[in-house]
């Protein structure tokens, strides 16, 4: 009945007259404006919001600002969806349309990659502090350069009047037909009050279009938050109260006055937030080149690598288990760092599991002399088992014929492996006298080396070299790495120990 | 000259060759590496690193970056991608080009953290919704991670278009050799970003056509260019297929898996070899018909279950028996265990 009643009220007995010499032009539109709105399909000249809608004075009040601040070339307004959606209609300026509650994260793209332009996110109250909630809280608390208006009707519009995180408590809509119940629904959301708390934004305010003299304090918001990106300032917000005629089911002024009477007591106009903020620019990482990047550790290896040598296997097979902490990983990593330095192919591949100490870990070496096909080892040449539950899980999987190095002093008691051949190196101990339990897996390196001959000893010091910058720990592998290579040598019975024919070829 | 890399750190490296310079990510695992390489490395080269607050506004700073026209990425791995998903619809739909990792793992769900491959529905066939593709790529080693990511950057832009790096867990977490020559690699001009300038005024990056006639030519400009990169952008690899009696399909760590067990069947006398789709998006369906026509038998392998082989089937359209083996729950199948499922399809002339 309303909209009937509207369309009589508006329809003119007459043909209007279009010819301007017969009034002054008083006012024009913001040049910031298409001259006509060309992107819509019809109606070029006119927006497609309500009559009595905010966005259409919230849009003048952005273009008047943007116009007299000079930086229509310079901003990039970035389009919501809601009612908004259709912004890039009007703004003559550079566009950008996003998903559902995301402008913060789009604005934030966008103002990294052009830090020096003026970039603005405009969302209503579901795009902002429903689905987007996470993106403006982390926008604002980043201090992302940017802009965010932020109009509240207390409603969902475009989708025809459902509940909005701002919807007033009673406050009727499709989707809170009783009326919106604490209880059920929650209370509304303050969203400048909650912006408030977090350090890095610079500006934040709470306007109304209630009346002329509120929609004069709004104007004046809107130009402070603009001016404040354009000198750089940080992060601003203007939370603009707005009615929403239609949905609402009033005419225009009603709805002005409900915008003062009702909202307005419910999220108080205030300046929540006026300061300039220092953030803290310490830690700034060191200026490289792409090439420095690329090819990072290349001159390290360059001068490390042994080529040349003659390696007895075609490819060999090597997997690693024990604790984690045990530096099984680590020990693998410097087997494959000296293969690939001996100019063979290699691949490492760990078992990765959740970050964490003591669980069990293990992985994989491949030395070849071919491309190698599957990282992932079945069945294993060698077997370095750091521990006794290593051992047991594993020894069935080593090649007949292979090598298993056990890093106790003596099998237990049980276990019987007759398919390979079995060293046990009390690895602990060992490093242990030498100062440190945790060059146990150097010793390892060690014993493997001087059992297979699969990799030199003076690639492993190159190597650890080039990984251990501190002296004395690296002095402690060179012993480590000795006493493993010297326990194998004069420990280990002569004749208890097979040669590498045993290999897999 | 080469260096011991991490897959998941050579993403990185060949990103900063390829010249991106934003990285927006959250971390999960097997990816997070590809975000500790980013965090380190881009913004010493002067891009920028942000790790979001979610991968749904991960994704959406790419879609600003990239509209702004910056060569911009995010990686992560299932239950992140699933996230990522209405982003990616959208950077389809406004036509934006950037690369997305997603180094696979366990699920549905959480799952767990061990490798599948069984995001290649949602990547390869789509999982945003609307009609449009995903050029996608899938590294099998190291060096691939660098050089497919690469490609990823220069199809993305050829084409307009997220570009998706496709692997796994173990090819993300495994070391190898990589070797990375620095060249200068120059991003096409993009006259359609918007960049804040009098230049690009103009522009608008949006995927809203309301007119249905104007949303349908839309998506048949998409299409024709879709159809563009089908026909001349897939990649394999082949290995010992001349006289294969047994094509074996597979992709990522799968596909070293089955070269190894190539190797070992023709040990034993049985001719098997091994197709590789380098892209699984366009995937290479006429050069797989071209390469079984001899061959008497298919056999896919999978860490899934069964979902590259509906295009393996599309693409011989029942000329030849297909056949798929699939493992998962993040168990990768040994070389012995691809040996027996070959010689249950040829047994072995002796």
């Amino acid at each position: 009945m309303a909209l009937q009643d509207t369309i009589q009220v508006v329809e003119p007995a007459e043909e209007p007259k279009v010819a301007t010499d017969n009034y002054e032009v008083v006012h024009e539109k913001s040049k910031l404006f298409y001259p006509e709105y060309e992107r819509k399909s019809d109606l070029k000249h006119q927006t497609h919001y309500c009559p009595g809608c905010g966005h259409g004075v919230v849009h003048k009040l952005i273009a008047e600002a943007l116009e007299d601040l000079g930086v229509q070339d310079e901003t990039i307004l970035v389009s919501p969806v809601g009612c908004s959606v259709f912004a890039y209609y009007y703004f003559d300026v550079g566009n950008v349309q996003v998903a559902h509650g995301r402008a913060p994260a789009a604005a934030t793209g966008l103002k990294r990659a052009c830090p020096d332009k003026i970039v603005i996110a405009y969302q209503g109250d579901g795009d902002l502090a429903a689905i987007g909630t996470a993106e403006i809280v982390h926008a604002a608390n980043r201090g992302e350069k940017i802009t965010v208006f932020f109009v509240n009707n207390a409603i969902y519009g475009m989708t025809g009047g459902q509940m909005a995180p701002t919807t007033l408590v009673g406050q009727r809509s499709t989707t809170s037909p009783w009326g919106r119940r604490p209880v059920n629904e929650g209370f509304p959301l303050h969203v400048c009050e909650l912006l408030s708390s977090l350090e890095a934004p610079v500006y934040i305010e709470r306007v109304a279009l209630s009346d002329n003299k509120n929609i004069m304090k709004a104007r004046r918001a809107v130009r402070k938050a603009l001016e404040l990106q354009k000198n750089g300032a940080g992060f601003t917000f203007v939370e603009i109260l707005s009615p929403c005629p239609t949905i609402w089911g009033k005419d225009p002024v009603e709805a002005r006055k409900w915008v003062g009477e009702k909202m307005i007591p419910n999220f108080p106009l205030n300046v929540y937030r006026d300061r300039k903020v220092e953030i803290p620019n310490n830690n700034a990482p060191p200026h490289k080149t792409v090439e420095e990047i690329v090819s990072g550790e290349r001159k390290a290896a360059a001068e490390g690598m042994v080529p040349g040598r003659q390696h007895h296997f075609r490819e060999m097979g090597i997997k690693i288990a024990g604790f984690g902490g045990q530096g099984v990983l680590l020990l693998g990593q410097l087997l494959a760092e000296m293969g690939m330095r001996e100019g063979l192919e290699v691949s490492w591949l760990p078992s990765y599991g959740p970050e964490m100490r003591s669980g069990s870990a293990h992985c994989h070496v491949c030395l070849s002399k071919e491309r190698i096909g599957s990282p992932l080892l079945s069945r294993p040449d060698v077997l370095i088992a750091m521990n006794e539950i290593s051992l047991r899980k594993f020894a069935a999987q080593v090649a007949p014929g292979g090598t298993i190095l056990y890093g106790r002093e003596r099998l237990p008691e049980d276990v019987q492996i007759e398919h390979a051949q079995v060293i046990c190196i009390p690895a602990s101990e060992i490093a242990d006298k030498l100062g440190s339990a945790k060059v146990a897996n150097v010793v390892m390196m060690g014993a493997l080396l001087e059992e297979t001959e699969c990799l030199s000893s003076a690639t492993a010091m190159k190597v650890l070299e080039a990984k251990v910058k501190n002296p004395a720990l690296l002095e402690l592998d060179r012993k480590a790495l000795d006493a493993g290579r010297v326990y194998i040598d004069h420990t280990v019975a002569v004749g208890a120990v097979t040669q590498a024919d045993g290999f897999a070829q | 000259m080469r260096q011991l890399c991490k897959g998941n750190v050579a993403v990185i490296k060949g990103a900063v060759l390829a010249g991106c310079r934003a990285y927006y990510g959250y971390p999960i695992t097997p990816a997070s590496e590809v975000a500790e390489a980013a965090a380190l490395y881009i913004p010493e080269v002067g891009g920028t690193f942000v790790q979001a607050e979610s991968e749904t506004a991960a994704i959406n700073m790419v879609y600003g970056a990239a509209s702004a026209g910056v060569r911009a990425m995010s990686a992560s791995s299932g239950p992140g991608l699933s996230l990522m998903q209405e982003g990616i619809s959208y950077l389809a739909g406004s036509e934006l080009p950037c690369v997305i990792v997603d180094i696979m793992r366990g699920g549905p769900g959480l799952g767990n953290i061990a490798p599948e491959q069984s995001d290649y529905f949602a990547m390869v066939k789509g999982g945003g919704h609307g009609n449009y593709r995903n050029i996608v790529v899938a590294p099998a080693s190291v060096q691939e991670m660098a050089d497919l990511t690469i490609l990823a950057f220069e199809l993305a832009d050829k084409y307009r278009n997220p570009a998706i790096v496709l692997t796994d867990g173990f090819v993300g977490q495994m070391m190898e050799p990589l070797n990375l020559e620095y060249r200068e690699i120059l991003a096409p001009p993009k006259p359609w970003a918007v960049q804040g300038t009098a230049g690009t005024r103009k522009n608008m990056i949006s995927s809203i056509v309301l007119e249905p006639d104007e949303l349908e030519e839309h998506q048949r400009r998409m299409e024709a260019k879709y159809i563009r990169c089908q026909q001349t952008e897939t990649r394999c690899e082949e290995y010992c297929t001349e006289d294969a009696e047994l094509i074996l399909v597979g992709f990522g760590i799968v596909s070293r898996v089955l070269r190894s067990a190539v190797d070992q069947a023709r040990k034993q006398g049985i001719k098997a070899g091994l197709f590789r789709p380098i892209t699984l998006w366009p995937f290479p369906s006429t050069e797989l018909a071209a390469c079984s026509a001899r061959a008497e038998k298919i056999l896919v392998v999978e860490l899934s279950n069964g979902q590259m082989v509906e295009d393996v089937r599309l693409a011989l359209n029942g000329t030849k028996p297909i056949d798929f083996y699939g493992r998962v729950g993040g168990n990768v199948p040994t070389v012995e265990e691809l040996v027996v499922k070959i010689e249950e399809q040829i047994p072995a002339s002796v």
